[in-house]
């Protein structure tokens, strides 16, 4: 793989951006690529666990932040568990998403996990707990390639939900959802 | 706090996917079953919201931390010293952000304004694991009325009760054996495999079904050709992607599993003689039977 780094990105202080804003340290990492080795989503990343590190490193703010391993990552933390310079490289995953999402670059290849978790925290935010139903509606209505792709499964798997008693069309507020309310608007 | 509103009784926060009426109720039912018998006794927290599980962390932190932390607040203003979150989502986030708001004055006065409450620095937050070994091992042996025969159970951890182990300080993150000595001690035979703590794909379960297939075929490949004839788990995640996916998983990989994936809570009940349906395991996608089939009376 070959990236040119231009001088504006070296000199750019995304590593210490990164740093100040989680406290992660990317610049003690040597690329021995243990996070990469352990890594039980890396088959299905475009840039290895390290490499990501490595865009931080090196100030290749685009490459890192519009990565789709970005949101491949599954926070299984197996990565910041083994690593022997202690770089927490989940929790870097968490920092890029999230500023991923500031600068609205998050990688359209990907918009089926940005929507869930928008869809999950909506439903937090409405009810103060989720409400599976009113979830995956939303899921599946702002997706709908992905709800076509695996309606028939959807539809057998909510059948027998709801057979057993296990899924419930009524959403259950809580009696704080208005604090819940203001907790979203003040760090939403 | 003063003295006298503290409560021996532990703070319960079941969390989103146990309660009733959701995809895994079966595994709050089983530890409050459970719970009912040989303690401890368990009080849920009153209004308890979401602690924002994956979608909360992998978007914002402060959110996350946030929506964590209220929980525990709540259980201080509620008097109790400990608090059982059985979900390892739940229990990991509570405790990574207890941690966060610890080492981060600033994070701390920002949540605190946002969840207009003093944080918590008392409450200890365990996982259900923690709990049985922690309150249980005796009180399981003394109370046992059946014994499995010929069960051979794969403890399967996850990762979320294991990682980070630096904060979460519980086991061993490679090789834990807290749920199989559980396993022993209720008499059955646990099993030595490779993947007591690989990831099942979480959360990806309807945003990228196809890693889980793939991740959860792995496990369930790992147990059976390491002799098991049922999963034990501890985590709703890990069961629904286990359990519910697994049909799916056979057709996918052209091989039939059909191994029942239990909860831990639920193989305590049936040693203590609780009726499988009161501990919901004919709630599973996977037929239970031939895990129930096993336990027989202990002859006095």
């Amino acid at each position: 793989m070959k990236i040119k780094i231009t001088t504006e990105e070296r000199k750019s202080d995304f590593a210490k951006e990164v740093e100040e804003r989680s406290g992660i340290d990317v610049k003690k990492c040597y690329q021995c690529g243990k996070c990469t080795a352990g890594c039980p989503v890396a088959y299905e990343m475009d840039y290895m666990p390290n490499q990501i590190i490595r865009f931080v490193q090196l100030g290749l703010r685009q490459e890192a932040l519009t990565s789709r391993t970005i949101w491949l990552c599954a926070s299984c933390i197996t990565c910041t568990t083994r690593c022997p310079k202690e770089v927490k490289i989940a929790e870097l995953m968490d920092v890029l998403r999230e500023m991923a999402l500031e600068e609205g670059i998050a990688n359209p290849m990907e918009k089926d996990i940005t929507t869930f978790h928008e869809a999950f925290l909506n439903s937090v935010k409405k009810h103060g707990r989720i409400s599976e139903c009113g979830m995956l509606m939303e899921f599946k209505r702002k997706r709908p390639k992905a709800a076509l792709k695996s309606a028939l499964q959807d539809v057998a798997d909510g059948s027998q939900l709801m057979m057993k008693g296990k899924l419930s069309l009524a959403p259950h507020d809580i009696k704080g959802k208005d604090n819940i309310k203001r907790i979203f608007e003040k760090l939403g | 706090m003063s003295e006298e509103t503290k409560k021996t009784k532990i703070g319960y926060y079941p969390g989103c996917a146990i309660t009733k009426c959701s995809t895994s109720e079966e595994y709050g039912t089983s530890v409050l079953g459970v719970s009912r018998v040989i303690g401890p006794e368990l009080e849920e927290i009153d209004d308890w919201n979401c602690c924002g599980a994956s979608s909360g962390h992998a978007t914002n932190h402060k959110l996350s931390t946030a929506l964590s932390v209220r929980n525990i607040s709540l259980a201080e203003k509620d008097g109790y010293d400990e608090v059982l979150a059985p979900c390892p989502m739940c229990s990991q986030r509570l405790i990574v952000s207890q941690d966060d708001v610890e080492n981060d004055e600033k994070l701390r006065k920002e949540v605190e304004d946002a969840i207009e409450m003093p944080i918590s620095r008392n409450v200890k937050v365990s996982n259900y694991l923690e709990i049985v070994k922690n309150y249980s091992m005796d009180e399981i042996a003394e109370k046992q009325k059946r014994k499995p025969e010929g069960l051979k159970v794969a403890s399967y951890y996850g990762c979320l009760l294991v990682r980070p182990p630096k904060i979460l300080k519980f086991d061993d993150p490679e090789n834990p054996k807290t749920m199989d000595d559980i396993v022993k001690a209720i008499g059955a035979e646990a099993v030595d495999w490779e993947f007591k703590t690989n990831c099942c794909g979480g959360g990806f379960t309807l945003s990228r079904p196809n890693v889980v297939i793939k991740l959860t075929h792995d496990i369930l490949e790992g147990a059976i050709d390491a002799g098991a004839n049922a999963i034990a788990v501890a985590c709703p995640m890990c069961h629904a992607n286990l359990d519910m996916r697994q049909q799916a998983i056979e057709k996918e990989y052209g091989r039939r599993f059909n191994i029942p994936i239990v909860y831990i809570s639920e193989l305590i009940g049936l040693a203590l003689g609780l009726k499988p349906k009161d501990l919901g395991m004919d709630k599973h996608f996977i037929d239970t039977g031939s895990v129930i089939d096993t336990f027989s009376d202990i002859e006095k």
